[in-house]
């Protein structure tokens, strides 16, 4: 494939990277779409809302969020210097408030009155209960049962804050299902009502807007790492579910040529055993939840489940900006086992004294792996995307205790 | 009109008789391939002028529980996008007139490859396609494609889809107009006829193509009101719900259903029948 002049200018006016993306959706919701679209580009143009939307990064969120020197991690795995840009301190635990407090902001201007989202981890539910709560919206989160009952002490946090939490039973009962059901009560609920999608995926402008959204983190570590180091990082690192965290980071780098970026997706129980949530290691470009990308599917074009002791990478797609990354060959996409991730969630607690999300704990296995193969003189930035205490119970579980 | 579809020579026919014509849509393979195939054979004997075969998947976003719980049961009987092709083709080995136009989403076409699925359904007998998440954005997938394999491709208008943005939408339409009359997901809320009556006024200002009304026809009486305003009158979830009831707790055919499918049709035919008596051509 040709190398394209910048890596940083999709989507094209049809929200296609390359052939992935695009707006494959039910013509009741086309006009929506279509609306946001042009909701966010105003949006984008207007100093204002940059403004508003910093304000509430620097003074509620916790912005900017800390890149800091993993001391022993370094010296344990014997390579490239490690830095973890600590996500995981933001207010609610994870990345996924940054795109919320952006798209709440937008669904404000748009004057939607009512927020629907759909949450694997329970993360963006709670972010977007959050912002739901500060913004006085009604907010409804669809949640597959199998997440109700793997990540209840958010369902719980949840519906402290204000949200209906609807259950969603159909298919897996997990993310993807969660998905269908926002999309089915969207459909039904047009007049007044913002899908707030937590990820990269969904149909034009969702990848792009998320993205926007999330590269706060990429532009802080860029300053960061000039600060620290006086220089740019050598290789970035990021887990991977639809991929927001991932592109967050990334983005501001893609066309720096010397930087390495690998992103990590869920490799379960194993790739061969086909029960994982590596859609581009073992998936096929396809068609579902309104875009074009790699999808784990059966020959048929059935879309298969996903799985992953992490609830928030266990979805069978991937960001359609990811799918071309990868195809282009600007990303480097690996997987990680879930026996890996749980290893490495110990090993950065006991190390580091931070307990990580079990989704971001995928990217800290492959740090393992990718530091001692660099030098180090070398400078390598992990995405820490959440912490872990959502993730104690399954921990707790695999362990055989409860809490 | 020999270069004309299946469908518009159904839709000519049914103007020329001053009618409406009744729709029904049913899952291929529900609840498994035999009885899927009884069901279909018997469906123009018992009133059907044209029928949609939705084409299962495992994700059905635009639709309720009850073509949900559909596709899953045709899926988990192993139905596949190409049994569904055989399906057709065996009913067309007894019936050459009435239209079949396929309905689902776009994966499982994009997995068997579009133009070995388009020469596939049309030696099955296909005459259109109803692709729920391909808009008119995306026409260069497969509605372009289809019109050039000699397919209807049937676009979904919504109440959403506003004055300005119809003419986009109806640009490469054919065969007919499918109008969603609620703003929901199929099987739900029905809307009422002033909606439907003013929808369709709306909608005939844009296109002399025929109009089929969707979503939320339940009974014979509310067909007969559809039949009074549109060209024709689309029934799915109530029929899948009748599929549904005559099944035992095994998901097991009962010997009734495919009877008891045919004789809602026939019901809702003499809905689509009462609806309407107009003036023979408009
Ligand atoms: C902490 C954390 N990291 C990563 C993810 C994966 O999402 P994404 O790939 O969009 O960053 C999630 C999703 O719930 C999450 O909670």
């Amino acid at each position: 494939m040709d190398k394209p002049n910048t890596y940083r200018g999709g989507p094209n006016e049809h929200g296609h990277f390359g052939i992935y993306g695009g707006r494959y959706v039910a013509e009741t919701l086309m006009p929506l779409i279509l609306e946001l679209e042009r909701a966010y580009e105003a949006a984008k143009a207007d100093p204002a809302f940059a403004a508003e939307m910093d304000g509430y990064f620097k003074t509620y969120v916790g912005r900017p969020s800390p890149l800091y020197f993993a001391e022993r991690m370094t010296a344990e795995f014997g390579g490239a210097r490690i830095y973890l840009k600590r996500e995981d301190l933001n207010h609610t635990g994870a990345h996924k408030i940054n795109n919320c407090v952006g798209q709440a902001l937008l669904a404000r201007r748009m004057g939607k009155r009512r927020i629907i989202a759909e949450t694997g981890a329970g993360q963006h539910g709670v972010a977007t209960a959050t912002v739901c709560a500060l913004f006085n919206l009604p907010c409804v989160v669809y949640m597959g049962q199998v997440d109700i009952e793997r990540q209840a002490p958010n369902v719980f946090r949840m519906k402290m804050l204000g949200a209906e939490v609807r259950s969603v039973t159909s298919g897996s009962a997990t993310l993807k299902d969660a998905m269908n059901e926002a999309l089915r009560d969207w459909v039904a609920n047009v007049e007044d009502t913002y899908y707030l999608i937590g990820t990269t995926a969904g149909p034009h402008p969702y990848p792009s807007m998320v993205r926007d959204f999330q590269s706060v983190i990429g532009e802080e570590v860029r300053g960061q790492m000039q600060n620290a180091e006086g220089r740019l990082p050598d290789a970035l690192l990021a887990c991977i579910g639809g991929g927001s965290n991932a592109m967050g980071l990334f983005h501001p780098f893609l066309d720096e040529p010397t930087v390495r970026i690998v992103a990590v997706e869920a490799a379960g129980e194993g790739i061969a055993t086909g029960k994982h949530a590596a859609s581009l290691t073992a998936g096929k470009p396809g068609v579902l939840h309104g875009n074009r990308t790699y999808l784990l599917q059966d020959a048929d074009g059935q879309i298969k489940e996903a799985h992953s002791v992490s609830a928030g990478l266990d979805y069978p797609g991937i960001g359609p900006e990811h799918a071309w990354l990868h195809d282009v060959g600007r990303v480097e996409y690996v997987s990680i086992t879930d026996a890996e991730a749980i290893a490495a969630f110990h090993q950065c607690t006991r190390l580091e004294g931070i307990i990580p999300a079990l989704e971001s704990a995928h990217a800290l296995a492959h740090t393992v792996k990718l530091a001692a193969s660099l030098g180090p003189d070398k400078l390598l930035v992990v995405n820490l995307s959440g912490r872990g205490d959502k993730d104690l119970d399954t921990i707790a579980r695999l362990e055989g205790t409860t809490l | 009109m020999s270069g004309a579809t299946r469908i518009e020579r159904r839709f000519a026919d049914l103007r020329a008789q001053g009618r409406a014509g009744l729709v029904t849509f049913l899952t291929a393979g529900d609840p498994d391939p035999a009885v899927s195939a009884a069901i279909l054979k018997g469906l123009p004997a018992a009133g059907a002028d044209l029928i949609e075969l939705g084409m299962p998947f495992s994700d059905p976003m635009a639709d309720g529980p009850a073509i949900q719980n559909s596709s899953l049961r045709a899926l988990a009987a192993g139905m596949t996008l190409e049994k569904t092709l055989r399906l057709v083709a065996d009913f067309r080995r007894g019936d050459d007139a009435t239209p079949i136009i396929l309905m689902g989403y776009f994966n499982p076409i994009h997995a068997f490859g579009v133009e070995r699925f388009l020469a596939a359904a049309r030696k099955a007998g296909v005459d259109g396609l109803i692709i729920v998440d391909l808009p008119p954005e995306e026409e260069g997938d497969l509605c372009l494609p289809a019109r050039n394999a000699g397919l209807n491709f049937i676009y979904l208008t919504a109440p959403t889809t506003d004055d300005r943005r119809l003419p986009r939408v109806l640009e490469n339409a054919s065969g007919f107009v499918y109008y969603v009359s609620i703003t929901g997901i199929t099987g739900t809320a029905s809307a009422s006829a002033a909606d439907i009556g003013g929808a369709i006024a709306r909608l005939r200002r844009h296109t002399d193509l025929p109009v089929a009304v969707g979503f939320g026809i339940k009974t014979a009486a509310q067909a007969a009101e559809v039949a009074a305003l549109a060209d024709a009158a689309v029934v799915g979830s109530a029929l899948i719900n009748c599929l549904a009831e005559n099944l035992d707790a095994d998901g097991v055919a009962e010997p009734g259903l495919v009877k008891a499918v045919l004789s809602m049709v026939s019901d809702l035919a003499g809905g689509v029948a009462s609806g309407r008596v107009r003036e023979n051509a408009r």
